[in-house]
């Protein structure tokens, strides 16, 4: 299995084969959060860090799941590992950071069923990384998601102000956004070159 | 727009087509998403993912329906997970004992049918609130309406893409297929595209509402 | 307005005991349980025969004349050992034809093409030191562009008789495998690109230059182990 380097990993998950515009996940958010560039922000950082959470837990489960060959159950540990992370990451900063848990508000529980992250830990599996590749791949999934979201925060605030027609308003026209959007990020194939 | 669905209601065909078009999960509700953009790339992979979402929906809606009077609200959302997870992990596997070749098609998508909202929609909604039976038919109706929308997406992006629906050639050689409809921008161009009409159709309808009430209004 | 004094009736909401809640989650997860491992058991040897299937499928298409494979493992150390011993490594396939001579082994390999990994199965025949066969295992190139790597008949050529001779101290192949340019092939061990799909042909090329510069010379020094078909057989001498 050829080794891929750290920044490779990280160039991969956040650009070239970003989570939302070239695999299609974490879309519910992107189509319903992505109105305002604070609030996309946001929401990116949360992300972030309950993938990294994710990335750490789904690494050790299948670690043990193997050991104990109960491989079978893999898809139903990491769902409630999931949940219950994020559960404690939203008590942990209710409790410790008050502030920010408000202005957070219903995206922590959002962030639950958001295939962008159940899809992070599946991935990983099937990509067979080691912890660093796994912790670096949570990172660039997270970067990259944060920066679509706040890519389409920036437009749809310009739209905001625009005239579209009527018959567009609404998902389809973020939909034809994300479609350009995505289109441009193609454009980034091949970045991190070819390996010797 | 839905009928409150806190009382036993005995299933009639309207159980069933709300799921098809008043309520379609993917135009109208917006849920659903992700597999919707990722496996619509050919009209089969899309009947397929949607095949495998109206046995996931049928399945845990008939074990929720069946248990709802034994699951305590606070640990509900868990439960619904847990068993929906359980039939997601079924269904994974009876891919795998089909086709190989089908399965590497879909990928992850079907273990993230789990977190498909509308499924855990559903559970919440209307299973965890009624029978057995008007469970099943409407988790049938939801479950053909996500595969009619998934279809509508795999078979024109096939069809632009490929020059092909379900496998078949449908043009001659000097067909130039439109690559990127099979690429992901062309499922955000594709789905918006249906969305658009979807708002066309709506708006005109409205419209004529309008006149038709208007008229009326004059008439009397 | 006369001011009432209103009594509020408020609705008390049961407490729900703990119990009650650890028993409905034992029970879902009782009932999960037993539906997952059932539909495993089920499924399980269907889905083995599967991928046998597809695995032999692939192998006798890049060993042309191959009729049974056998599985084997390529250990970090460079000796290959027959499978199901709990040696770890890459697995390769001995391929033999109806009269059980070795007629050639499949090995993977992948590298970074335009999207993602390539991964590929390629053939080695040792009797004329070449490679003798190529299939496309898994890869997400451009349709249209990249995935020509699969289609283009022009490029299937490249590896009917692809130089894949080792150099003389039996470590390394004697020339490196290289993808060059559309129709500048000159030398045996190159590989013609695609025109029009240069990243994806590179891919390839990587790929089967990075496996083959391990993969053959262990074959050439097991040799004797992947010559034979039979399991029972056994073999006393190491690998030379």
């Amino acid at each position: 299995m050829q080794a891929e380097s750290l920044q490779f990993i990280f160039l991969n998950a956040a650009v070239v084969n970003n989570f939302v515009l070239a695999m299609f996940l974490g879309i519910c958010p992107f189509l319903g959060v992505s109105a305002k560039k604070e609030t996309a922000f946001k929401m990116g950082l949360a992300v972030i860090f309950v993938m990294l959470v994710s990335s750490l837990s789904a690494y050790g489960i299948n670690w043990l799941l193997t050991e104990l060959d109960l491989t079978f159950l893999r898809l139903i540990c990491y769902i409630a590992v999931i949940a219950s992370a994020v559960q404690l990451v939203e008590m942990f900063i209710k409790r410790f950071s008050p502030a920010l848990f408000h202005s957070l508000g219903i995206f922590l529980p959002l962030i639950t069923t958001n295939c962008a992250i159940l899809g992070l830990a599946l991935f990983q599996t099937a990509k067979q990384y080691d912890l660093a590749q796994s912790l670096v791949y949570a990172l660039g999934a997270g970067s990259g998601f944060t920066l679509a979201l706040m890519l389409m925060a920036g437009l749809r605030e310009r739209l905001a102000l625009a005239r579209v027609p009527d018959v567009s308003q609404g998902a389809a026209l973020t939909l034809i956004l994300a479609g350009l959007l995505s289109l441009a990020f193609m454009g980034s194939a091949g970045l991190g070159g070819s390996h010797g | 727009m839905s009928i409150p669905t806190n009382r036993a209601e005995t299933p009639t065909l309207d159980t069933f087509v709300r799921g098809l078009w008043r309520e379609n999960p993917v135009f109208v509700m917006l849920l659903g998403m992700c597999p919707v953009l990722a496996v619509t790339n050919s009209a089969i992979n899309a009947i397929a993912m949607g095949l495998a979402s109206t046995f996931v929906l049928l399945g845990s809606g008939a074990l929720v329906s069946l248990l709802r009077n034994w699951i305590p609200k606070q640990v509900r959302i868990a439960s619904y997970i847990v068993i929906i997870a359980t039939f997601v992990t079924i269904v994974d596997y009876g891919i795998q004992a089909i086709s190989l070749d089908l399965y590497a098609a879909l990928g992850a998508f079907i273990q993230l049918i789990v977190v498909n909202c509308i499924i855990l929609g559903r559970a919440e909604a209307y299973a965890s609130k009624q029978p057995l039976v008007p469970a099943l038919v409407n988790a049938f109706g939801m479950g053909m309406g996500f595969t009619l929308a998934l279809l509508a997406l795999g078979g024109v992006r096939e069809i632009l893409g490929n020059g092909t629906l379900f496998g078949i050639q449908l043009f001659s050689d000097n067909f130039q297929p439109w690559v990127v409809m099979i690429l992901p921008p062309g499922g955000f161009f594709v789905l918006g595209g249906w969305l658009l009409l979807f708002n066309w159709l709506r708006q005109r309808a409205a419209r004529k509402q309008i006149e038709h009430t208007g008229a009326q209004a004059n008439a009397s | 307005m006369a001011e009432s004094n209103i009594q509020v009736e408020v609705p008390q909401v049961p407490v729900t005991p703990s119990w009650a809640m650890l028993r409905t989650l034992g029970g879902i997860a009782a009932i999960s349980g037993l539906l997952v491992v059932l539909a495993y058991q089920v499924t399980a040897p269907i889905i083995a025969e599967n991928q046998r299937l597809r695995t032999e499928r692939a192998v006798f298409d890049v060993v042309p004349g191959a009729v049974s494979k056998r599985d084997f493992v390529l250990k970090p150390d460079g000796t290959i050992v027959a499978a199901g011993q709990g040696a770890r490594g890459d697995v390769i396939y001995g391929a033999y034809d109806a009269s059980g001579a070795l007629k050639g082994v499949a090995f993977q390999g992948g590298a970074q093409g335009y999207s993602d990994i390539v991964r590929l199965l390629f053939g080695y025949d040792p009797g004329c030191a070449c490679i003798v066969g190529m299939r496309v295992l898994k890869s997400t190139e451009t349709p249209g562009l990249g995935d020509k790597i699969e289609k283009d008949p022009a490029f299937q050529k490249n590896f009917t008789a692809l130089d894949a001779k080792v150099g003389s101290d039996g470590t390394a192949l004697a020339n490196a495998i290289v993808t060059v340019k559309h129709g500048s092939k000159s030398e045996p061990w190159q590989i013609d690109a695609i025109s029009g799909a240069t990243i994806s042909s590179n891919a390839v090329g990587r790929a089967l230059n990075q496996a083959a510069q391990v993969v053959v010379p262990a074959i050439r020094r097991s040799i004797d182990i992947l010559g034979h078909p039979n399991p029972s057989a056994t073999h006393p001498s190491a690998a030379q």
